[in-house]
C-alpha cells in the first residue's frame, strides 16, 4: 500500500516528465513547421518554372506584336484582345474549319484506340491461342521503335494505297491496335480483373466477345480513361502526321494551321498565333476533366470480395 | 440413378499429372464433399467437372452423356466461387439475371425466377444493391442465388464459405444444409475444411495428390479409415499413431506398441512385422482401459467444453488425449492412459487398413 508521502513524490516526477515531453513536442513542432515552409516553398518555385511557359503564351497571346519577344515583362503594355478575332479569321480559311478536322481526326481516334487496343489487350491478357507470347514480344517491340524510323516506309505504304491527303493514314492506323502503349497499359490492367469473373461468365453462357463486351469493359473504365486522355491529348496536339499526309489546307488540322501564321519571307503574325494557340488548348483541357471523372467511377465501381 | 461419372479422367500440365486416374459416381441428389490437402487437387477437378478446365485423359459425363467437349454454360450446373465472383458493376438483380438473359429466357421468367431466389435466401431488400455495398455473409448469398436461378442438374461449390468468419461460417453451413434439404439438387462441394465436410456430406471422397484415398459416408470414414492419410485427415483433433511391432503366435497375434506393454490383438490378415495402430483422442480414457501406460502431461488445452492433454509417454511418444474430466490436470503431473481393443485401428507398413480375420 502506497503513503501519501510516496503518491506526492511520484506525482510531482510525472509533472516534470510531462513539462519535458511538453517542451520536446513544441521542438517538435516548430521543426515540423519549417520542415514544411522549406517543402512548400521548393514546390510553388517548381511550379512557377513549370507554369511559366503556359503564362508566358497566355500573356503573349494578348500583348501587341512588336512586345512579344522583345520584352522579358509577362504584362503587356496594352491589352490587344483582338488577337483572337482576327487570328480566327486570319487564315485563308476560318479557325472552325480546322476545329472541326481536327475533331473528327482526334475523336475517330480515340474511339479507334480504345476498340482495337482493348480488343487486342483482352486477347493477350485472357485468350489462349498459338503464338501467343510470340505476339505479345512483337507488340511490346513496337513499343520500342521510334515513330520517325517507320516513318518512310509508312509514307511509301499510304501513298500506294492513294491515301495521302486523306485523314485515312491518321486514323485507320488507330483502328489496328497500332498503339503498342494502349495495348500494353490495357494488358496489365485486364490481368488485374480477377479470372473468376470471366469464369462465372463463362458458365452463364457468355462467349469470349460476350466476356470482353459485358463483363471486361465495363470494369476498365480507369484503364479506358487514361487510355482515351493520352490518346486524345496526343492525337489532337499531332503535328508531324497531319504536316506529312495532309496538303490541302482545307483538311488541315489545328496543329498545322497554327504554323500557317509563321512566314519566313513576310511578316508572321506571332500574336494571333498565340491566341489560337491558347483556344487549341481549351478542348484539352474539358477532354482531360470530363475523363479524370470516368477514372475516379472507374476506380470506385472495382473491389471484388 | 448416376448424376455423373468419371471414368480414368486426368488432367495433364506436360508432364506433370494434376489428376490422376479418377473413377467416381456421383449418385443423383447428393452431397459429395471433396476434400483434402491444399494442392490435392480438388479445385481442379471440380473446374474440370464445371468445363474450365479441359481434361486430358478419360470421360466426364452427365446423365449417361458424354460432356468432355461440353462447353460450361451447357452442362446444366451452377458454381459458387471461392471470390464469389460477383459482378462488380451490375446490382444484385443483375447478377442474379445475367446467366437467365443469355439463357434467352423470357422477361417475366426471368424476374419469377430472380425473385424466387431472393425470397429463399432473404436478399429481396438487396436487389438493388451493387456487390460493394454487401458485406460478405450478403455476397455469399447473392452468389448462391445466382447458381438457384439456373435451376441447375448439378451444383458446384469451390470453398464457398472460407472467405467468411468462424462464426458466419457456422450459419452459412446451416443454410447451405437446409438448402440441400430444400433442393434436393447434386452438389460437389470442395473444401480443405473437414468439420464442413464432415457436417454437410452424404459422401465424402478424400484426395491427395490427384487420387482419391477414400470415399464413403462420413460415418464410414472416420469410424473405419483405409489408410493412414485419411485416418490423419479425417477427425478433429488429429487421431493418435503409434508404431508398434506385430508378432505371430499360436494363439492370436501380439502387438508391441512404443510405451505400452505388448498385448494381444485379433488375428490380422497381414505378414507384416512392422504395423502402426492409431486410436482417437477422445478414445483415450486416463486411469481406464485394458491396455494402459504411465505418461506425463506436457500440455493442457482448455478448449472449455473439452480439454485437450498432451501426454508423453516413457517411451518419447506423445498422445493426445481429449475428455472431459481432465480439467484438473496440470503440466508435470504423472498420469496413466489407456484404451480398449475395439477403438484400435490397425494399418500395415504401406499405410493400408488391417482387418481383424
Amino acid at each position: 500500500m502506497k503513503t501519501n508521502a510516496t503518491d506526492a513524490a511520484l506525482d510531482s516526477e510525472l509533472a516534470a516528465a510531462a513539462e519535458i515531453a511538453a517542451i520536446s513536442r513544441k521542438k517538435r513542432e516548430a521543426q515540423a513547421r519549417r520542415g514544411r515552409a522549406w517543402k512548400h516553398t521548393f514546390l510553388i518555385a517548381a511550379s512557377c518554372v513549370m507554369l511559366y511557359p503556359l503564362f508566358w503564351l497566355l500573356s503573349a497571346s494578348v500583348k501587341p506584336e512588336n512586345e512579344i519577344f522583345t520584352t522579358l515583362s509577362l504584362w503587356p503594355s496594352t491589352f490587344q484582345f483582338d488577337n483572337y478575332s482576327k487570328g480566327w479569321n486570319g487564315l485563308p480559311l476560318s479557325f472552325s474549319v480546322f476545329y472541326i478536322n481536327s475533331t473528327i481526326v482526334t475523336v475517330l481516334s480515340v474511339i479507334g484506340n480504345l476498340l482495337s487496343c482493348s480488343f487486342a489487350a483482352y486477347a493477350f491478357a485472357r485468350l489462349k491461342f498459338t503464338g501467343r507470347s510470340f505476339f505479345f514480344s512483337l507488340m511490346m517491340l513496337t513499343l520500342m521503335i521510334p515513330y520517325h524510323v517507320v516513318l518512310i516506309p509508312q509514307y511509301v505504304e499510304f501513298l500506294k494505297l492513294g491515301w495521302v491527303n486523306t485523314y485515312l493514314p491518321l486514323i485507320v492506323p488507330k483502328f489496328l491496335a497500332s498503339d503498342g502503349f494502349f495495348v500494353f497499359l490495357m494488358i496489365q490492367f485486364f490481368r488485374q480483373l480477377p479470372r473468376e469473373l470471366d469464369e462465372a461468365a463463362e458458365i452463364d453462357g457468355c462467349s469470349p466477345f460476350k466476356i470482353y463486351w459485358r463483363i471486361i469493359l465495363p470494369l476498365s473504365l480507369p484503364a479506358m480513361g487514361t487510355a482515351a486522355i493520352f490518346s486524345f491529348i496526343w492525337v489532337w496536339e499531332d503535328f508531324l502526321g497531319p504536316l506529312i499526309y495532309l496538303n490541302d489546307i482545307k483538311t488541315f488540322t489545328v496543329p498545322l494551321a497554327l504554323r500557317l501564321f509563321v512566314d519566313s519571307q513576310g511578316e508572321s503574325a506571332f500574336g494571333q498565333m498565340f491566341a489560337m494557340s491558347v483556344t487549341s488548348l481549351v478542348p484539352v483541357v474539358i477532354f482531360f476533366i470530363l475523363f479524370q471523372k470516368l477514372i475516379i467511377r472507374g476506380i470506385a465501381t472495382t473491389g471484388m470480395k | 440413378m448416376v448424376a455423373l461419372t468419371l471414368r480414368n479422367t486426368g488432367k495433364r500440365y506436360g508432364a506433370l499429372s494434376i489428376i490422376q486416374n479418377m473413377n467416381l459416381d456421383v449418385r443423383e441428389g447428393e452431397f459429395l464433399v471433396l476434400v483434402g490437402p491444399s494442392g490435392c487437387g480438388k479445385s481442379t477437378l471440380l473446374r474440370m467437372i464445371a468445363g474450365l478446365e479441359d481434361i486430358t485423359d478419360g470421360t466426364i459425363a452427365m446423365d449417361g452423356r458424354v460432356v468432355n467437349d461440353l462447353p460450361a454454360s451447357k452442362r446444366e450446373l451452377s458454381m459458387v466461387f471461392q471470390s464469389y465472383a460477383l459482378y462488380p458493376h451490375m446490382t444484385v438483380a443483375k447478377n442474379l439475371a445475367f446467366g437467365l438473359e443469355n439463357m434467352k429466357l423470357p422477361r417475366a421468367e426471368v424476374q419469377r425466377r430472380v425473385a424466387e431466389a431472393a425470397r429463399i435466401l432473404q436478399i429481396e431488400k438487396l436487389l438493388d444493391r451493387k456487390p460493394r455495398q454487401l458485406s460478405g455473409g450478403q455476397k455469399q448469398r447473392v452468389a448462391i442465388g445466382r447458381a438457384i436461378v439456373r435451376e441447375p442438374k448439378l451444383f458446384l461449390f469451390d470453398e464457398p464459405l472460407s472467405n467468411l468468419d468462424a462464426e458466419l461460417r457456422v450459419q452459412m453451413r446451416a443454410e447451405l444444409a437446409s438448402l440441400y434439404a430444400r433442393l434436393g439438387t447434386t452438389m460437389i462441394y470442395v473444401t480443405h475444411d473437414q468439420v464442413e465436410a464432415m457436417t454437410l456430406a452424404s459422401r465424402i471422397v478424400v484426395l491427395r495428390g490427384g487420387k482419391i484415398e477414400q470415399v464413403g459416408t462420413p460415418q464410414e470414414l472416420y469410424e473405419r479409415p483405409q489408410n493412414l492419410f485419411v485416418a490423419g485427415f479425417i477427425g478433429s483433433p488429429k487421431i493418435n499413431m503409434i508404431e508398434s511391432a506385430l508378432k505371430a503366435g499360436s494363439d492370436g497375434m501380439e502387438v508391441a506398441a512404443k510405451g505400452f506393454q505388448a498385448f494381444k490383438v485379433p488375428r490380422l490378415d497381414t505378414k507384416d512385422g512392422a504395423i502402426t495402430i492409431c486410436i482417437r483422442p477422445s478414445s483415450i480414457k486416463l486411469g481406464e482401459g485394458s491396455v494402459q501406460a504411465q505418461g506425463t502431461v506436457r500440455l493442457v488445452e482448455y478448449l472449455g467444453n473439452e480439454t485437450l492433454l498432451h501426454i508423453a509417454l516413457n517411451s518419447g511418444q506423445t498422445l493426445l488425449v481429449s475428455g472431459k474430466a481432465t480439467a484438473s490436470l496440470k503440466m508435470g503431473d504423472t498420469v496413466t492412459v489407456g484404451f480398449e481393443l475395439a477403438d484400435l485401428h490397425y494399418f500395415d507398413s504401406k499405410g493400408q487398413r488391417l482387418e481383424a480375420i
